[in-house]
């Protein structure tokens, strides 16, 4: 078996590993692009006091809502929440933190963690609270903030088909922050809608290279649509 | 008459040209792609990734890893990209995109925006919102001008927890359209039938008035 072979047999397999107090960066954007067989095992592992980083928390019952059900999350570091009755509750008793994060800046902050810049100057957040205690530098006469990169102990990421060496392609808008996210993570997880085999994908057409990923799962996926519109025909 | 919601949109839509690339932000802004002019190409952005965001899907194109920004499920234009956040951002803090549309609680003469967070209700996040107003040169605010009780929101300073700073220049209301220049709101258009002097009753911010304010060409 090669060495390059990132498959594992299970979902159980996959988390190997995921503790109490760590801290784990999930793709997704609401519920698109969501990791949600690797959300449900960390529910059915029961892992407490998590740290969540990810641009929103699902909805209840749904996606990151879940490990709301058995307060598993400590604390989320997210662009927007609150789409879910749980959240909001957690939140206002005091059992969950939140640090909200520009979107750009939360997309930044994974993508230097993955590439190893520890910090980086923006403008997005200047003079309001996101800004509040953070060092001011001026380039060019303009005010920019220093923001530190974030990686995690673990990364938990879906994309449309993985060969098995790891190399991904995402579908869509289901790639949103998947590409970052799984850059950020000691152990990073992906899991896909199907494996196939080294050479199957064009390798000019890979968005995420397979040395990002170190386990890899094939799931079925429910794709859960949070806001249906249609247009009359 | 102050405007209707489509009437705003409908003047928004007038600063659109051809070849631009344009992020419409949730609400209000939504309703200026109903307004483009068939004579124009517009690309709209929609920062979870999508360049060329077409209309809503049908029962039959619907597809759940294709959303927009608001989570709706959308379409995609002819011509269409699809990218990663980070590089959705690098495009909006780049200063890459010709024109952002948003909406805002408040607005002052300093040119601060204030339209995510009023303290003691419900705090959701900013989202993407404090990256297009810090990354856009070019920003149109679509906002009501007062509060239902006839508070201004065209202010001095403003009282809300600040989106960015200095960073707004044009103002559309339902009365009035608006530059922010030198710490003054100037008064650029005013709605069809709305006097001056009803603008300026409910603008709060120093308001400087030229003698003649055209009426918008709707």
């Amino acid at each position: 078996m090669s060495g390059f072979n990132k498959v594992v047999n299970s979902y159980e397999d996959a988390l190997e590993g995921l503790q109490d107090g760590m801290t784990v960066i999930a793709g997704g954007f609401g519920l698109c692009g969501i990791a949600e067989n690797l959300i449900a095992e960390i529910k059915r592992k029961g892992t407490k006091e998590l740290t969540i980083v990810s641009n929103n928390c699902g909805v209840d019952g749904f996606g990151l809502g879940v490990l709301l059900e058995d307060r598993q999350i400590k604390k989320m570091v997210s662009s927007y929440v609150g789409e879910n009755q749980m959240f909001m509750d957690q939140l206002l008793d005091g059992s969950l933190e939140v640090e909200l994060t520009p979107q750009g800046t939360l997309a930044e902050k994974m993508r230097a963690g993955g590439a190893g810049i520890p910090a980086f100057f923006t403008a997005t957040g200047y003079g309001t609270a996101v800004g509040e205690g953070k060092e001011v530098k001026q380039f060019h006469g303009r005010n920019y903030i220093l923001e530190e990169s974030i990686t995690g102990d673990f990364a938990i990421i879906k994309a449309w088909k993985a060969d098995r060496y790891g190399n991904a392609i995402y579908r869509d808008t289901a790639m949103n922050f998947n590409p970052m996210a799984a850059t950020a993570g000691k152990i990073t997880v992906m899991e896909v809608e199907e494996i196939v085999e080294p050479g199957e994908l064009e390798p000019c057409n890979i968005h995420t290279p397979g040395i990002y990923v170190d386990r890899l799962i094939q799931g079925t996926f429910e794709k859960r649509i949070e806001q249906r519109t249609l247009r009359a025909v | 008459m102050a405007l209707t919601r489509d009437q705003m949109a409908q003047r928004v839509a007038g600063e659109l040209q051809d070849g631009f690339y344009v992020n419409l932000g949730i609400g209000i802004p939504t309703l200026v792609a109903n307004f483009i002019n068939d004579d124009i190409n517009v690309m709209l952005q929609s920062e979870n990734g999508l360049l060329g965001m077409g209309p809503f899907p049908t029962e039959d194109e619907i597809d759940a890893d294709m959303i927009n920004a608001g989570k709706q499920t959308v379409t995609a234009v002819t011509g269409a990209s699809i990218f990663s956040s980070a590089e959705s951002f690098a495009m909006i803090r780049g200063g890459h995109v010709d024109l952002t549309v948003l909406g805002a609680f408040e607005v002052d003469t300093k040119g601060n925006i204030a339209s995510y967070m009023i303290p003691g209700k419900l705090v959701k996040g900013m989202g993407g919102a404090m990256d297009l107003v810090a990354g856009a040169d070019n920003i149109i605010v679509m906002m009501t001008h007062a509060s239902k009780s006839g508070a201004s929101k065209l202010l001095t300073q403003c009282t809300l927890p600040l989106t960015g700073a200095k960073c707004i220049r044009k103002v559309l209301t339902e009365l009035a359209y608006l530059e922010i220049k030198d710490g003054k709101f100037h008064l650029l258009e005013r709605a069809p039938g709305v006097s001056v002097d009803e603008i300026a009753e409910l603008t709060e911010g120093e308001l400087v008035i030229p003698d003649h304010v055209p009426e918008m060409q709707l």
